[in-house]
């Protein structure tokens, strides 16, 4: 035994991993893009390495006396606190609710720890954790533990929040990118990029005619509903931070098959596009807080997507794609031209554009 | 945005593609000037609508691309006083200059912001008076008149401390640098079209003339730039050299002339050096002496940085068409976005970062 640990960590002192070629944390290993997969996977994954973690989907999945769970974690920053269609209240419940369900989960308890800054206003505050109770309601989840820390003025910017949250998987769902076939349909719950629209604009102070606000809703139940009608939906998950494009390529490459979309077939609203435009974004990239992916077999498709329509957060509910077995790990677009080329992972964070 | 739709129509774009495969005969390349264009051609993928024997060559139109490490290397030296709130562009945040750049500047605590306009800056300026406020001013004739407002706005305000790092350049005589490169062949080209938007047309009527070249406005959408060839080869077939406004819906002869006066107002021409080229005659603007006190470069102590320029980066041919990137060895292997080598890797308007995301080739 002492002489397996002593060889392991001369096996790691021997060949160190670069971890990093950074010798500091920039903006962009949050991104959601290629450097925080690199910080995920040389960092965190192989240093905390275990079966349940190294899925790395949206939850951890537990077997525990018979009965499997979903356990998710994920903390929440965001300026501004308030924008149109929510706070960071209701981003932080609907955020953990969103990843439980992606797992096919029920989900049921959460946590909220708060990391406040000195001289926050108590109002603020107040309406925040109204929000999050009248979220968590409308999920169907309770807040059964909390935390408080204070720092300092300046220390932090204004608020953070963790949540937690833990849900019971039915008998029967697995719901895994390697279930992903050559074939299966690509459905999203409707226009994409509206989140993050919402903030980047509210931030610049961008007016529009009508405000973009942001889609920031939870799925559990229109997961639910997907989940009662059929047996074959292979895998979900919701494009957050760093957009559909992130979620299409991370289930390519693990699921070891192509993608194919068309960009046409992308939902997307007038407003949202023009404010895209205008920032140099691609749209494929911005956050979406109340979006789910979902991939189905080809029969099954569109009976979900009928479902997806008659909810409310699916009227606009649209086919993306299809699964394929040609460029397997790539995800393939078909312009609006006509012609096709690739969708890349994005290496760090979209940045405005100079002219 | 529905217009804008028009200009991404499959049908139409299709059509022009025909129209070009029915005429062209000769083997020719052809240049777009502006970064924008590169990224549409490549994110649209258009070889697929060209003929073999139309290439299209990426010109050096990219603000952040041509900024050299020179001027970079300056704005990192500001930015870590801690006097200073260096102020720029997103685009800039990434490039790297010497040693390092600004995002890691940033990441170690210097005051760095991001705007979308110099005027934002102005207001920084007013809000933290006891702050030097700079302004890292890149781009070319369409970012000019802006900065322009924004030095006579803190004039107005009567200001002390705001300052523009200059390093606005312009298209013009970068052109005829590259027609005067006899390593360079190009025969047609299509101009930026947001550029000739406040400049017009009328410098390109010399360079047409002078080197009897097609030089075509083009936008930036998809159906703009397969016009804009379709232009451009149809004059080479019949040897013509004209100037030809197909972005009309935005350009005129004149340009804008309110732009054009604010441009005047603020700055001189002055020889101006481009990364990777060198330096080009009367290529860029500085400011006029009676802005003297808003002149970063003459503010602060500048000199003695050592610039030090990427070895084994070949950012100057590929800015000047001479080579893609595929052709540097560097290219997708030590040099990718997340660590980038030189700017054309960084801007998303940048050739080298258009190929490693849309083409994907050599990796
Ligand atoms: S690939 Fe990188 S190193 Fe090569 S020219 Fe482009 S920016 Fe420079």
């Amino acid at each position: 035994m002492t002489n397996k640990v002593q060889n392991n960590i001369n096996g790691k002192l021997n060949c160190p991993v670069p971890y990093s070629d950074y010798k500091k944390i920039l903006l962009a290993h949050g991104s959601g893009g290629t450097l925080t997969h690199e910080l995920i996977t040389k960092l965190f994954v192989s240093q905390f390495d275990n079966p349940k973690l190294n899925v790395l989907h949206d939850s951890a999945v537990l077997n525990i006396n018979g009965s499997k769970l979903a356990f998710t974690t994920d903390s929440y920053v965001v300026n501004p606190v308030f924008f149109p269609g929510g706070n960071i209240g209701s981003l932080a419940v609907n955020g953990t609710v969103n990843d439980l369900a992606m797992c096919g989960a029920k989900p049921l308890y959460i946590s909220a720890g708060f990391i406040i800054e000195e001289g926050f206003s108590v109002e603020d505050l107040n309406l925040i954790t109204q929000t999050m109770r009248k979220a968590a309601d409308l999920a169907g989840v309770e807040i059964v533990t909390g935390d408080t820390k204070v720092v300092e003025h300046g220390k932090g910017d204004g608020i953070f929040i963790n949540t937690a949250g833990i849900g019971i998987i039915r008998e029967g769902i697995e719901i895994l990118p390697k279930n992903c076939k050559p074939g299966d349909v690509i459905l999203i719950n409707g226009k994409i990029a509206e989140h993050g629209i919402a903030i980047m604009s509210k931030r610049q102070g961008f007016e529009f005619e009508t405000e973009i606000v942001s889609d920031c809703a939870a799925l559990n139940e229109l997961v639910e509903e997907i989940l009662n009608a059929t047996q074959n939906i292979h895998m979900m998950r919701d494009p957050t931070r760093g957009g559909v494009a992130t979620v299409l390529n991370e289930v390519a490459s693990s699921s070891g098959c192509g993608i194919f979309i068309g960009e046409n077939s992308i939902p997307i609203s007038e407003q949202v596009k023009g404010a895209c435009e205008i920032l140099g974004f691609d749209p494929l990239y911005v956050a979406n807080e109340g979006k789910l992916i979902v991939f189905v077999s080809p029969n099954d498709a569109e009976k979900v997507l009928n479902i997806m329509k008659n909810h409310p957060l699916g009227k606009d509910s649209a086919m993306l794609g299809i699964v394929t077995a040609d460029n397997p790990g790539k995800v393939i677009i078909k312009t609006s031209i006509g012609t096709t080329r690739i969708v890349d992972m994005l290496s760090g964070e979209q940045l405005p554009r100079i002219c | 945005m529905k217009y804008i739709d028009e200009y991404r129509n499959h049908e139409v774009v299709k059509a022009v593609s025909q129209a070009i495969h029915k005429i062209s005969e000769k083997y020719i390349s052809v240049m777009e000037i502006c970064g924008g264009q590169t990224h549409t051609i490549l994110k649209y993928n258009f070889e697929e609508y060209l003929p073999k024997n139309i290439t299209l060559i990426h010109g050096p139109g990219c603000p952040v691309c041509v900024t050299p490490v020179s001027i970079i290397d300056k704005a990192i030296s500001l930015a870590s006083r801690n006097d200073v709130v260096l102020v720029t562009f997103g685009d800039m945040l990434r490039v790297p200059g010497s040693v390092g750049d600004l995002l890691s500047a940033k990441a170690n605590g210097k005051d760095v912001r991001m705007v979308y306009s110099p005027l934002d800056a102005v207001k920084i300026a007013g809000d933290n008076p006891e702050k030097k406020v700079v302004f890292f001013a890149v781009g070319f004739e369409t970012t000019a008149p802006s900065n322009a407002r924004s030095v006579i706005e803190a004039k107005k305000l009567n200001l002390n401390n705001y300052y523009l790092l200059c390093a606005n350049m312009l298209v013009p005589p970068a052109i005829e640098a590259l027609m005067n490169n006899k390593n360079v062949k190009i025969r047609g080209l299509l101009a930026a079209g947001h550029v000739c938007t406040v400049m017009g047309l009328k410098e390109y009527e010399i360079i047409a003339e002078k080197y009897h070249i097609p030089i075509i406005a083009t936008g930036f959408e998809p159906l703009d730039i397969i016009t804009g060839i379709y232009e451009a080869v149809g004059q080479i077939e019949e040897d013509r050299y004209e100037v030809v406004n197909k972005y009309s819906r935005a350009v005129s002869r004149e340009g804008n002339l309110h732009a054009q006066k604010l441009i005047e107002l603020v700055f001189d021409k002055t020889d101006k050096e481009w990364r990777g080229i060198g330096v080009i005659p009367q290529s860029g603007l500085k400011l006029k002496d009676e802005f003297y006190e808003f002149d970063a470069e003459k503010n602060f102590i500048l000199d003695g940085i050592e610039v030090r320029e990427p070895k084994d980066c070949i950012a100057g041919e590929i800015l000047q068409g001479m080579k893609k990137p595929a052709d540097c060895i560097s290219f997708g292997k030590i040099c990718n976005p997340e660590h980038p080598l030189g700017a054309p890797m960084v801007s998303p308007e940048g050739a080298c970062a258009a190929y490693f995301r849309y083409r994907q080739v050599q990796q």
